[in-house]
């Protein structure tokens, strides 16, 4: 395991997850599974003292040393990092808001394709976290359980024969287990579907949150779907629920939704996808939230065949790169709100002009 | 999942940030909900915990609550009161200490109270084993902090052993 990790090159690269490749990924962005895990001998994060912290973070750290495979992982402080780097890390969707935010010894462990990463010290002692490009849950499952698996080998979890894995939250007791997909919806939101569909899911146990997790906004027509309940149902029923069930029923109506759209109006549809690319590739200056408007009509122009010189992979990249802290990265200094959506326009230029997409991203 | 104001199926699942003493999930029929998102805020009741209380009010005198409120668990010193509030557990051993307290709860958010699924292959035996182990963990650490090394290292020893012993256990059950 590596001590720190080079957050420059990080910002050059992008994570495995962003690729645009897998199933659906037309709608779906990325599929990803979390696990909520606690060590057994040290009361949760809440009534932890500041020593108590130092030492699970001791503890785990030393563990993972111990493990076969792990020479690549990056380990990473995130009480040392400065708040730009916490930031960028949170918008690479490698670590949490609440773990950013939060004071004390914490950390995450990181592997080199941004595959994995392994929160602790966050709402419970260990989050782990498998995530992957398209709708991919199964692998991303038994990924994770491998990983699950090797941890509890160092690790002794708390555990409780009726209750199963134990967890700070009882919302998240039993399989500790969140499944999250994550969709891009343009055209339910055009078509003003989207309420509905999420009406629908709700009465099935399903939760609806933003790009960045809980409390955030819908931005980009991205919709993160994941399983409310963690306790009564096994993994892959959780699993099932999420990836056979709730997912394609969305995709389908999303599909049903554009298919709408064409046949109603391809020229409007055609000059409004194209419009958008024209603002973002001629724009001098341009916001994060204008961007994400933007490119997701982008997104759905170069899925529907209406703009055919840029990539998906390239679009997803700059939802990603176009974030504040990944800006102030890429251009190596920091930047106040009005340098960056000047920084931003220029970014989107270089990377959605003269190489049509296929430039320096890929 | 019933509104947590009101009999009706709670449509709304509202994550509020802003709540001091921390993120809060409310769950919501569509005319609460309402009145939440254009209220800017709603002083108690807004934690998980705080709905489930209150429905553990139904079948409770409020002297029962009051006793309830003031439960303490003995192995992280959290009291019921505590938890209502903040949502969050403080121990593993809670799950045993508030157990019959914690069902009601736990039937509301996951209609079911029973873990079906993945289970450690190595696994502290019992709750009270875990328990202990926290304490010891306590007792080391202040052995520590009093330069009683000889006494720390001993209660390390007895960590090892109860970890081992766990998994032993454990084994020898899977064995079987």
């Amino acid at each position: 395991m590596k001590r720190g990790a080079d957050f420059d090159d990080l910002a050059q690269s992008s994570g495995e997850w962003m690729r645009g490749t897998g199933p659906e990924s037309d709608i779906v962005i990325s599929s990803r599974i979390r696990l909520a895990r606690n060590l057994a001998d040290f009361p949760f994060i809440r009534r932890c003292s500041d020593e108590d912290r130092v030492s699970i973070e001791r503890t785990v750290r030393a563990r993972m040393e111990s493990l076969d495979g792990w020479e690549n992982i990056c380990y990473i402080d995130i009480e040392q990092l400065s708040e730009i780097d916490r930031q960028f890390l949170v918008e690479r969707q490698l670590i949490s808001r609440e773990i950013a935010e939060a004071e004390g010894s914490r950390a995450v462990a990181i592997d080199p394709t941004e595959r994995y990463s392994v929160m602790i010290n966050e709402e419970d002692h260990l989050r782990i976290q498998v995530m992957n490009s398209g709708l991919d849950l199964r692998n991303a499952w038994k990924q994770i359980n491998a990983l699950d698996d090797k941890l509890e080998a160092a690790i002794l979890y708390a555990f409780h024969p009726k209750y199963g894995y134990l967890t700070a939250c009882p919302t998240n007791v039993g399989t500790g287990l969140r499944v999250s997909v994550m969709l891009h919806l343009p055209a339910l939101v055009i078509t003003r579907q989207i309420e509905k569909v999420f009406r629908s899911m709700q009465r099935i146990n399903v939760t609806v949150r933003g790009l960045y997790g809980e409390g955030s906004q819908y931005t980009g027509d991205f919709y993160q779907v994941s399983n409310q309940i963690t306790l009564g149902h096994s993994e892959e029923k959780l699993l099932e629920l999420i990836g056979d069930e709730v997912v394609p029923r969305i995709i389908e109506y999303e599909r049903k939704a554009r298919s709408f759209l064409v046949d109603q109006s391809q020229q409007d549809l055609h000059d409004d996808v194209s419009r958008a690319l024209g603002i973002l590739s001629t724009a001098k200056k341009i916001s994060s939230e204008e961007t994400m408007h933007y490119l997701s009509k982008v997104r759905m122009g170069v899925n529907l065949g209406l703009i055919d010189d840029v990539q998906v992979g390239t679009i997803n990249k700059l939802f990603i790169h176009t974030q504040p802290a990944h800006l102030q990265k890429l251009h190596g200094r920091l930047l106040g709100s009005s340098d960056r959506n000047i920084e931003r326009a220029t970014y989107l230029q270089r990377h959605l002009t003269g190489q049509h997409g296929n430039g320096e991203l890929n | 999942m019933k509104c947590q104001y009101c009999e009706k199926p709670a449509t709304f699942h509202i994550t509020e940030l802003t709540e001091p003493t921390g993120p809060q999930v409310m769950h919501l029929c569509e005319e609460h909900a309402r009145g939440f998102l254009q209220k800017d805020s709603m002083e108690s009741a807004a934690s998980i915990a705080g709905a489930l209380a209150k429905q553990l009010n139904l079948g409770q005198t409020k002297q029962e609550l009051e006793e309830l409120d003031q439960k303490e668990c003995p192995v992280c010193g959290i009291t019921f009161f505590e938890f209502r509030n903040s949502g969050r557990l403080g121990c593993p051993y809670d799950y045993t200490h508030f157990d019959s307290d914690l069902t009601p709860l736990l039937r509301n958010v996951h209609d079911a109270t029973v873990h079906v699924g993945k289970r450690p292959k190595r696994a502290a035996a019992t709750a009270d084993l875990q328990a202990q182990m926290i304490h010891l963990r306590r007792d080391m650490e202040e052995a520590v902090e009093r330069e009683d090394y000889e006494r720390a290292s001993e209660i390390r020893d007895e960590l090892q052993r109860i970890e081992t012993e766990g998994s032993v256990a454990d084994e020898s059950e899977t064995d079987a």
